[in-house]
């Protein structure tokens, strides 16, 4: 379904959606492969993150539908079901240092497409 | 620890650096707070348990010794000889040697995996064998065993047992039955409790294998902590000829002088009429009278009282005062909840004026109240049960004077023994947050557990100078949710981003984000996924659905009244097999389907609003439901219609968002079957009219609604509950239920009365004309979106693969329908 369109660095970057397919300082759900990652646009700073969808507290799907927000200006991302907030910056847990960390990914705009890099060779 | 806290004092009252201070330590760092020590298995370092780092000790000219005990003291010389060698002489000197762990004299306590709890070292050994053992023990059910057990548990060690050679847990501070629930608590965090066993052996060849008990039973163990009291380190004041006790302890006078008067014994060391302190309270104070009195002032230690508050173990438990007073000189108030493993008992003064001490479990939340309470002697409410369970029903019961109430002397911080009166000192200063007042009288810095009243202080100091207190939103807004309110509705703004433009700053949270988008919803009730506010509400409100477990959404369609038509059961019964969903009747006299994947969500409400149905709003802070019970139409005691009545106030209110949900009911007569007394805003039918109750709760903190007016026609019912409904919208901060606002309100129900039938503030026609803009702009949101192909496709889970649903999400079966699949 996604192109994989360069290789550097063992970064494969895919193409996930389009630019207006992202609510303005919101989030998605992107599919690759298996895996769910979920992307954010923060529109106000326009700056784009992405991190695994799944929230690592209760194992559920759910971090793209979580609300998007900044503490001390370090952006973050509070997942819907209690609120544990992570960094997308380094993905740890802000809220509770006790948490597991979550996985970033790199996130970039071409021509208003959106792509996302991921470790390794192309998978699709 | 309580030699540090005796440098720092002297220093302190030292105005020219005229003394040489020199400090010998036996242990390899400087002094480190023992009280948290157990926070070094949950990651603390050795350093941040130091009281203060060794440059500390350099910049304020103290000559430090570590890892260098002392030997030998010589009273004639007045000199004292170190370990490594050093020779040091003195005016004065303070013994602060503390305690060492009490070891009983059992067969076996050197054997591998036997450890004590008292240092850093300590710890560390602990922290090494951990990962070998698997049952662990601890021998001792007292304040320390306790603790040492949660560190086993924190180790990994899931089996762990407590010994108590007594019949019951902290025999020193808590009663029998006290003890009977701790001991429920305790079993419920994985701790297994043993009570009556006296140990008489430890078992194995040179490593422990198990424990051997008088009464010939046994327990297998892989590793033992020994907590069975303390021994005070008396043994260099023995050798230098100064009076001990029979059982330990450097006999001290009211100056804490031991038998040589220009040597001082302070701390856990010292035994004053008797008693050892094994607190670290009493030791600071002891340290403020030696300081005083070496440098000049009069003071006295005459005794301190053992309250204690037990720190970490997942369960509060806490004794204050004198917890065991006799029955012929007190009167006791017990509460017990054996389900939720609560018990509390106050003894009182006979004549009910004053509280003498008592026992907390399950929930402290009050101690340091009812610590305060027994110090200082403050009077008690006329009915002293008041004090442990708060104030109950009626409407301006009051439980006590508060914080407030107490005198400028009652000590608020017993650690750093800070008064009441020092800290109003410092928030007048201009000391007005927590941080500053904790950083101008160290107050709350040591153990933490007054922080709740100093916060309490400080808002109360602020008041009473006619100062505003701010209750500001997040680091992103620097207004209350009222102000904000009064704000966005004068600038008419509509959006999220609007708001941070003109009032905030950075790019909100998920803080602020739903405490905006309620406000807008409530001024303006537009659809609230419009104008990019969509991404600003709770995960509920975004999606129009509760989320639920597993990540699916449940669809509750309004039924007003409870009131409902075979014909449109049929629909929810099709609908349901249709999707799949489970169906349950709930709490609120409705049908929640659960269970539906976020793609079906438009499709699902698409057939139901065919049908004529509506959005209920489960998901939104926003009215709920209006319960009614059958009434006049078919009940031989009804006295009016109460399912039109809550039909149509439920079709005026529908949709309507607050700072949080509201609830209401209509009952037909006074048997109130509607329960109307426990809504938000509740109405009994009377021979005359209707009797309209606000400020009912259910949930975790029940309260009754109290009658804001009676015998009202329905109009005028309607127009006293608009005032109301908008009043609080506009006056209650985020995530208040009306209850605990009115709770909150100066004036309580009089005050809300006088506003709302009285008039007294003059707004009640704009608060009416208000209602009624919102109830005419209602619109079912569902059909907004279903009406909507660019709404509809913000409910797909992927992005890049619309339709898709989720592949985690699992169901079970369960009774013939399907149930979420346990948290993983
Ligand atoms: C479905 C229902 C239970 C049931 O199976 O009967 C229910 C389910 C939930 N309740 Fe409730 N409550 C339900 C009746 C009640 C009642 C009883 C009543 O209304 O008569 C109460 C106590 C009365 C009260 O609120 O005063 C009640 C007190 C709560 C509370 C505590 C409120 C409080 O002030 O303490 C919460 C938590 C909250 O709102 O913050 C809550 C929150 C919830 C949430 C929304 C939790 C959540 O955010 O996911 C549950 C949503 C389930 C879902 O996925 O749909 N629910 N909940 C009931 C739905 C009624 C309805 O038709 O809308
Ligand atoms: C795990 C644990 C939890 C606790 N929890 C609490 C609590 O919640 N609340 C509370 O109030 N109290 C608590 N306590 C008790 C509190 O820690 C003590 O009351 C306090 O440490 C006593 O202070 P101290 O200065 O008298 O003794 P210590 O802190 O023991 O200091 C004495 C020091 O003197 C040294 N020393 C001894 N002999 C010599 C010598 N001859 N020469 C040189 N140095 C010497 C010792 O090595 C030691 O370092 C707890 C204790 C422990 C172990
Ligand atoms: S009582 Fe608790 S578990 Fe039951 S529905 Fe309400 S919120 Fe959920
Ligand atoms: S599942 Fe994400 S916070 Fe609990």
């Amino acid at each position: 379904m996604s192109t994989t369109i360069a290789t550097e660095n063992a970064i494969t970057w895919f193409y996930a959606c389009n630019v207006q397919d992202v609510p303005a300082n919101g989030g998605v759900c992107v599919k690759y492969g298996e895996e769910q990652i979920a992307l954010f646009r923060f529109a106000r700073r326009n700056e784009w993150y992405a991190s695994q969808n799944e929230c690592p507290h209760r194992r559920q799907m759910a971090l793209s539908r979580g609300m998007t927000g900044t503490q001390e200006g370090e952006p973050k991302i509070a997942c819907p079901f209690h609120k544990k907030t992570f960094s997308l910056k380094d993905g740890r847990c802000i809220s509770d240092p006790a948490e597991c960390a979550i996985t970033t990914y790199p996130v970039r705009i071409e021509n208003d497409r959106v792509y996302i890099g991921v470790d390794g060779a192309s998978e699709c | 620890m309580v030699s540090y806290k005796f440098c720092e004092k002297i220093i302190s009252r030292l105005t020219t650096n005229k003394a040489e201070i020199v400090v010998f330590g036996e242990e390899p760092r400087p002094a480190y707070d023992r009280v948290h020590l157990s926070e070094f298995f949950a990651g603390k370092t050795a350093e941040d348990l130091l009281m203060a780092p060794a440059s500390w000790y350099v910049e304020n000219n103290i000559r430090l010794h570590l890892g260098d005990p002392v030997q030998q003291i010589d009273r004639t010389a007045k000199t004292v000889h170190s370990y490594k060698g050093i020779t040091e002489s003195y005016d004065y000197l303070v013994m602060a040697t503390g305690s060492a762990a009490f070891v009983p004299p059992i067969p076996g306590v050197d054997k591998k995996g036997v450890f004590i709890y008292r240092t850093i070292e300590d710890l560390e050994l602990m922290r090494d064998y951990a990962p070998r053992a698997k049952k662990g023990v601890v021998i001792g059910g007292g304040l320390l065993g306790l603790e040492a057990a949660k560190a086993l548990l924190d180790l990994g060690i899931a089996n762990t047992h407590v010994i108590e050679f007594a019949p019951r847990l902290m025999p020193r501070q808590i009663d029998d039955s006290g003890s009977r629930v701790l001991e429920n608590k305790l079993s419920q965090l994985g701790l297994q409790i043993h009570t009556n066993k006296n140990t008489s052996a430890i078992l194995g060849e040179d490593t422990i294998t198990g424990l051997q008990f008088a009464d010939d039973s046994h327990l297998d163990a892989d590793m033992l902590v020994i907590s069975a009291g303390i021994k005070p380190r008396d043994e260099l004041a023995k050798l230098c000829g100064l009076e001990t006790g029979h059982r330990g302890g450097i006999v001290v006078n009211e100056q804490l002088q031991t038998t040589d008067p220009f040597i001082y014994a302070i701390g856990e060391c010292a035994l004053y009429n008797g008693m050892i302190y094994g607190l670290v309270a009493p030791g600071y104070e002891m340290a403020e009278v030696v300081a005083s009195h070496i440098t000049g002032t009069q003071k006295s230690f005459t005794g301190f009282d053992m309250s204690t508050k037990l720190k970490l173990i997942g369960v509060d438990v806490a004794s204050f005062g004198d917890p065991f007073v006799s029955a012929e000189h007190s009167r006791s108030v017990v509460f017990e909840d054996t389900m939720k493993g609560v018990y509390k008992r106050i003894s009182i003064t006979p004549d009910g004026k004053h509280l003498l001490g008592g026992i907390l479990i399950g929930d402290a939340d009050a101690y340091n109240m009812l610590l305060q309470t027994a110090r200082n002697k403050v009077v008690l409410p006329p009915n002293p049960e008041d004090v442990l369970l708060g104030a109950r029903g009626g409407s301006s019961a009051d439980a006590g004077p508060g914080v407030l109430g107490l005198p400028d002397e009652a000590v608020i911080c017993s650690c750093e023994s800070i008064s009441k009166g020092a800290i109003c000192a410092a928030v007048e200063a201009g000391n007005e947050t927590l941080d500053a007042v904790k950083k101008c009288t160290k107050a709350g810095t040591c153990c933490g557990g007054c922080v709740p009243m100093v916060k309490d202080l400080i808002t109360g100091t602020m008041k009473a100078q006619g100062k505003y207190i701010r209750n500001v939103i997040c680091e992103h807004f620097a207004y209350s949710r009222q102000e904000l309110l009064d704000l966005i509705h004068l600038k008419q703004i509509y959006s999220f981003d609007e708001a941070l433009d003109h009032y905030g700053h950075g790019d909100g949270c998920e803080v602020c984000k739903p405490v905006v988008a309620s406000i807008l919803a409530s001024l303006w009730n537009d659809l609230i996924l419009d104008k990019g506010n969509d991404t600003v509400q709770d995960s509920n409100d975004r999606f129009l659905a509760n989320i639920q477990k597993g990540g699916t959404y449940s669809v509750v369609p309004r039924i007003p009244g409870g009131e409902i038509t075979p014909a449109r059961l049929l629909v929810i019964a099709q609908v349901a097999m249709k999707y799949n969903l489970y169906t349950k009747i709930t709490g609120g006299q409705r049908i929640d389907l659960f269970g539906a994947h976020l793609s079906d969500l438009p499709d699902i409400w698409e057939e139901l609003i065919a049908a004529g149905f509506e959005s209920g709003h489960a998901y939104g802070k926003a009215l709920r439901t209006v319960k009614s019970c059958v009434g006049s139409t078919w009940c031989r005691f009804g006295l009016h219609d109460s399912v039109s009545f809550a039909i149509q106030i439920e079709e005026r209110y529908r949709g309507l968002r607050a700072p949080h949900k509201l609830k209401s009911a209509v009952s037909g007569c006074i048997r109130e079957c509607a329960e109307a007394q426990s809504k938000d805003f509740g109405i009994i039918a009377t021979e005359k009219g209707w009797n309209l109750y606000v400020c009912g709760n259910g949930g975790s903190k029940p309260q009754h609604a109290i009658l804001l007016a009676s015998d009202l026609d329905s109009e005028t019912c309607i127009r006293y509950i608009d005032r109301f409904l908008m009043f609080y919208i506009k006056t209650a901060d985020p995530l208040t239920r009306t209850a605990t606002w009115l709770n909150k309100l100066d004036g309580g129900i009089t005050y809300l009365r006088n506003v709302v039938v009285n008039d007294s503030l003059g707004i009640v026609e704009d608060l009416e004309k208000e209602m009624q803009a919102l109830v005419d702009k209602y619109k079912c949101e569902w059909k907004e979106v279903v009406e909507s192909p660019e709404l509809r496709k913000r409910f797909n889970h992927f992005v890049n693969a619309p339709g898709h649903k989720d592949p985690s999400i699992q169901f079970e079966t369960m009774r013939e329908q399907k149930k979420a699949t346990d948290w993983k």
